[in-house]
């Protein structure tokens, strides 16, 4: 035997050794180094700072004031603008949010039942439009705001209407279509994961359902499918809310910035008003941290609901 | 092969079995239904802009406007380079931005996340853990809910108007990060590798020779996602030269010269279309695969 046999021998038969290792080893940090320096510098940090900024009034040339809480006293008694944001906001989010998600995971399961050539086909087509990143502008060519949109015209030919609806400046219509434009991008990356999660069911699992009595497909979903996601669901839930409250890209292309009689205005896209366009970045740091925090609460409830501890 | 045959017929047969308890026509029909009412709510907008891009001017200003072209065209597409010389900076550098950084964001976010995967995946220290739960939670937070915040610190690094801007930002993406430990927490068995670590294999070259290839699943699917967010990248407040902005600005400079242009208009969000399609079709297998491992604990 060479010694180095033998001394692998020796390892084995002294202590196992593991890599799930509970030390911080060197190259362990070394790889994680450049992931964690970019994260703390563009997550960790614009957060706390906006924590801190939030006390302070800032307006990038001048040193920051130190206001204590009058930045969030501002947000509630005398910013008008404030509580139509915030409710487009819960209104984008309560709305789209949970359809959505709702629609990212019925879609997956009825395309599930497909074969594989069919679903690779029909999971294509669905997330086709969140894949082609500026699709958008689509939109804003179909409801063009003259009588040569599309939609414009097709509903003055029908005799519905007799002049043209200008759709993006109208606030009674603008709300509408950006929530429709978000819910046609929304089969995103939950879309995928419900999709692939979806084919991963244990086929056993159904085969001892149908002898244990289940008769249709809903039971199954309920008993069996839904179960077995929910770790996926989870993760699409979180993707989900995030996209639905940053929805603002898509409202400030379609309907301007801002937006007529703030009818799109959301959180974020007030958060860039008061930063980028009045530069009171203390104000805009406590709108920030306010964003977070209502973030954080539908992300706490989202987990309570879907995650049962056993 | 001849066994795996007989082995896919028997679960095809299985799958027959339980099917047959299950599945009822009347729902097979509703959900064919639906799934073609959605398909099309999904579908048509892109038809129509593909259409429309290849509309002569007199059918783009027809009253009412058809939805399908009678007289197929490719004047949008030859008139692009002519009305892209208007901008003030030639089409090319447009592109190039855009390729560039598309290209440094998917090969820099591939490499940067891989390795923090690796060390999520593998280490258990109290606070690799806590950098793990971070992760977790800033998976809600995107480039535009940071906005602001992000803006305060790419001043006072100053990298406002410079490609950093661009690449550094996307380069530390939790979902990629999340994505490729999940699925090395699955696809990598342990016992693997502390195989290669007892026949003396250091850790860096594990997680090049060993552990890469085996994820090639993952870093194809991150690369997927990596490149379509930065393919579709427009700046806002941090890019002011001209010379440094991408394709979908030059796009949006179009747009803006009205209903006339709205055949170009297409054409040119055709184009845009086509990378991040054909980079999905390569992917898509990969895609599916990585992300049955998507699922997150609370």
């Amino acid at each position: 035997m060479s010694t180095l046999q033998a001394e692998r021998a020796k390892t084995f038969g002294k202590k196992r050794i593991s890599f799930a290792q509970d030390a911080l080893r060197a190259p362990f940090v070394v790889m994680l180094l450049p992931f964690l320096l970019l994260f703390v510098v563009f997550t960790l940090i614009p957060i706390g700072a906006s924590v801190v900024l939030s006390f302070f009034d800032y307006d990038v040339v001048n040193t920051p004031q130190w206001v204590g809480l009058g930045n969030y006293l501002k947000m509630f008694v005398n910013d008008y603008e404030f509580g139509p944001a915030v409710g487009n906001t819960l209104k984008f989010a309560l709305v789209t949010g949970p359809i959505s998600f709702a629609l990212a995971f019925l879609l997956a399961w009825m395309i599930n039942e497909f074969g594989p050539k069919t679903r690779s086909l029909l999971s294509f087509l669905f997330y086709s439009p969140a894949l082609v990143g500026n699709g958008y502008f689509i939109w804003q060519i179909m409801f063009s705001g003259d009588s040569y949109g599309y939609v414009n015209s097709l509903l003055i030919s029908m005799g519905i209407i007799t002049d043209p609806i200008v759709w993006f400046r109208d606030p009674n219509y603008a709300f509408t279509i950006v929530m429709i434009v978000q819910l046609w991008m929304s089969m995103g990356i939950s879309f995928l994961a419900n999709i692939a999660g979806l084919n991963n069911v244990d086929e056993a699992m159904y085969e001892a359902g149908a002898i244990d009595g289940i008769r249709n497909r809903w039971a199954e979903l309920w008993y069996i499918t839904v179960p077995s996601m929910k770790s996926i669901l989870l993760f699409s839930a979180v993707m989900q809310v995030q996209s639905t409250f940053s929805i603002s890209a898509v409202a400030t292309t379609l309907t301007g910035f801002p937006s007529v009689n703030h009818s799109t205005e959301t959180i974020l896209t007030h958060i860039t008003d008061v930063g980028t366009v009045r530069f009171d970045m203390g104000y805009a740091s406590a709108l920030s941290v306010f964003l977070f925090a209502l973030m954080m609460i539908v992300r706490l409830v989202l987990g309570r609901l879907l995650i049962t501890k056993d | 092969m001849k066994e795996k045959q007989k082995k896919v017929k028997l679960v095809a047969h299985k799958k027959k079995q339980y099917k047959r308890f299950t599945r009822s026509k009347a729902a097979n029909f509703m959900f064919v239904t639906i799934l073609l009412v959605f398909g099309l709510f999904m579908v048509l907008p892109l038809i129509y802009s593909v259409v429309t891009s290849f509309k002569p001017l007199d059918e783009l200003l027809a009253f009412p406007p058809k939805f399908f072209v009678t007289r197929p065209t490719l004047y949008n597409y030859t008139v692009l380079p002519s009305l892209l010389d208007n901008l003030q900076v030639p089409f090319s550098r447009y592109a190039f931005n855009s390729i560039f950084i598309s290209v440094a964001i998917t090969v820099g976010h591939v490499i940067v996340a891989g390795m923090a995967a690796f060390t999520l995946s593998n280490c258990k220290h109290k606070f690799i853990s806590t950098v793990f739960w971070a992760v977790q939670v800033a998976l809600l937070f995107n480039g535009y809910t940071l906005g602001i915040p992000q803006y305060l610190i790419f001043s006072k690094l100053g990298i406002i108007d410079t490609y950093w801007v661009y690449i550094l930002p996307a380069l530390q993406s939790t979902t990629g990060v999340f994505l490729m430990k999940q699925y090395m927490d699955v696809s990598v068995p342990k016992a693997l590798m502390e195989a290669a670590l007892l026949d003396g294999a250091g850790y860096y070259r594990i997680f090049w020779t060993l552990v890469m290839p085996l994820v090639k699943p993952a870093w194809l699917t991150l690369s997927l996602f990596a490149f379509r967010d930065a393919w579709a990248i427009q700046p806002s407040g941090t890019i002011f030269s001209e010379n440094l902005k991408t394709l979908p600005v030059a796009m949006n400079q179009i747009a803006a010269s009205g209903i006339a242009r709205s055949g170009s208009v297409m054409a040119a969000t055709v184009i845009l279309m086509i990378p991040p399609i054909l980079v999905y079709l390569v992917s898509q297998s990969n895609v599916m695969e990585t992300m049955s491992s998507a699922g997150m604990k609370d």
